[in-house]
């Protein structure tokens, strides 16, 4: 990696300790943004679900599970699309715009899952959730979370494309026939749904274990003490 | 790359750093309750405006084999207000007005006078349940030829017996599959399901296929975009 690194002399006492640039700006600006939007496109995908929380055939319905009101947002269905249909250009163009970084600026490498990665992931898995020794960690990312990102980036990808095989089944016809069509494609939207949730959950607690540092670097850009120096 | 710095120098680093991500902080906006509804109505425009983009006129919607359409007792009954606005049947006309050359009343002998189009096609519901019905009728856009409807003109409005109201885009009105529909799985539409004539378009979301049918005008400027419109659903939503 060619990130930067700051060498920092203590005004105090003297003492240097160091930091690393790991997230640049836009990296961090799409991160912050899509975040908020990820959270308004649940909250009201939530709510358009409410409108017929099943999979199955209008007669006779068979609800699949009754998501409450308190926790969709919009007020109604009319409501929940508005925050949906608004809030999903700003997803998409901040998905765009994170892609079309990480491809120009080649930092792709620091988080992108490539074959020599998947030797080190049962180590990590190992240490995480079975108290095996902590691996040896020369990166930003271990061989574990590169995986996770760049799933979360598929499901990403996956949640635009299935949303819009629903939004357009007829215009991109090809789209919603690749997912067996309209009625599918729905189904997959609200899973690929689940999915990224269940990778936020693994997320957040990852966060919160990590502590402070880690949390401030996706905020300012810099990592204090960094495990990986 | 390393360089050197000192501490005091590091927290000014990081505090313009952090300063950067300020745009995020318009975000906000969306939760000021008087700035909420024009964004969410820029938003909901700015899809409609990429719907029309997207709207091919030439592309059909998948027309389905007779074995994949669903029973007509499973097709549902959706209105806004009642399932039969009590239309005289006999003495029905649809009134056409504005930017045509014969406006006036038309009859249903006179609508099903116009060649005869049958399809299977996907009525899909805002709501997200969808099915797949046999509908029969004239194509609206023999009609606009047939009262003589000003090829300039943007939007064709309809209004209902049951006071409910709709708007089309002149692109889609004019779409092969739209039809001014007065058969449902070849049998003459029921009561319940918009009888004697009602919008039947593939290429557009369930609200905009209104029912009991009685004035149709054709515009240039869009005066009421529909019912649900009105109450925050897309203007355009096509499918």
């Amino acid at each position: 990696m060619s990130s930067q690194i700051a060498a920092i002399t203590n005004v105090k006492t003297g003492a240097i300790s160091e930091a690393v640039y790991e997230h640049p700006f836009i990296v961090r600006l799409c991160h912050w943004v899509n975040a908020v939007a990820l959270l308004i496109l649940v909250f009201s995908g939530l709510q358009i679900f409410r409108a017929f929380p099943s999979f199955g055939a209008k007669i006779p319905q068979k609800d699949l599970l009754h998501w409450p009101k308190a926790y969709a947002l919009g007020g109604w269905l009319g409501g929940g699309l508005q925050w949906h249909l608004t809030f999903m250009w700003i997803y998409i163009g901040t998905g765009l715009l994170y892609i079309g970084y990480e491809i120009f600026s080649r930092n792709y490498r620091q988080v992108l899952f490539t074959p020599r990665d998947i030797r080190g992931v049962w180590p990590m898995v190992h240490h995480y959730f079975f108290f095996g020794p902590e691996p040896y960690v020369r990166e930003a990312y271990n061989p574990l979370q590169k995986l996770a990102y760049t799933s979360a980036i598929l499901l990403g990808i996956l949640s635009v494309i299935t949303g819009v095989a629903i939004w357009k089944p007829v215009q991109f016809s090809w789209l919603a026939w690749l997912m067996g069509g309209f009625h599918w494609a729905r189904l997959w939207h609200f899973a690929v749904m689940w999915a990224i949730l269940a990778f936020l959950f693994g997320h957040l607690v990852m966060v919160v274990l990590h502590g402070w540092n880690n949390f401030v670097s996706m905020v300012t850009g810099w990592k204090k003490d960094p495990e990986y120096l | 790359m390393t360089f050197r710095t000192d501490s005091r120098q590091f927290k000014r680093l990081n505090r313009r750093e952090l300063l950067k991500l300020s745009p995020v902080l318009a975000l906000g906006a969306f939760a000021i309750p008087k700035l909420q509804k024009p964004l969410l109505k820029a938003g909901l425009g700015f899809s409609d405006w990429a719907s029309a983009r997207l709207f091919r006129s030439g592309h059909l919607a998948h027309a389905f084999a007779d074995s994949e359409v669903t029973p007509f007792a499973k097709f549902p009954i959706n209105d806004y207000d009642v399932d039969d606005p009590g239309i005289d049947l006999e003495k029905w006309t649809l009134t056409v007005s504005g930017s045509v050359q014969k406006p006036g009343d038309y009859t249903l002998a006179q609508i099903q006078a116009l060649p005869r189009f049958r399809q299977n096609t996907r009525h899909v519901c805002i709501e997200g349940w969808d099915v797949i019905g046999r509908f029969g009728g004239a194509r609206l856009v023999d009609f606009l030829k047939m009262i003589g409807a000003d090829p300039t003109a943007r939007f064709v409005e309809v209004e209902c017996a049951d006071d409910y109201y709709e708007s089309l885009d002149m692109a889609t009105a004019r779409h092969p599959q739209t039809l001014l529909c007065y058969e449902m799985y070849d049998q003459p539409l029921t009561r319940e399901h918009g009888a004697p004539l009602r919008l039947q378009i593939p290429t557009k979301i369930g609200y905009k296929q209104a029912k009991y049918l009685t004035d149709l005008k054709v515009t240039h400027v869009l005066q009421r975009a529909g019912y649900w419109e009105d109450q925050g659903y897309s203007k355009f939503y096509g499918m």
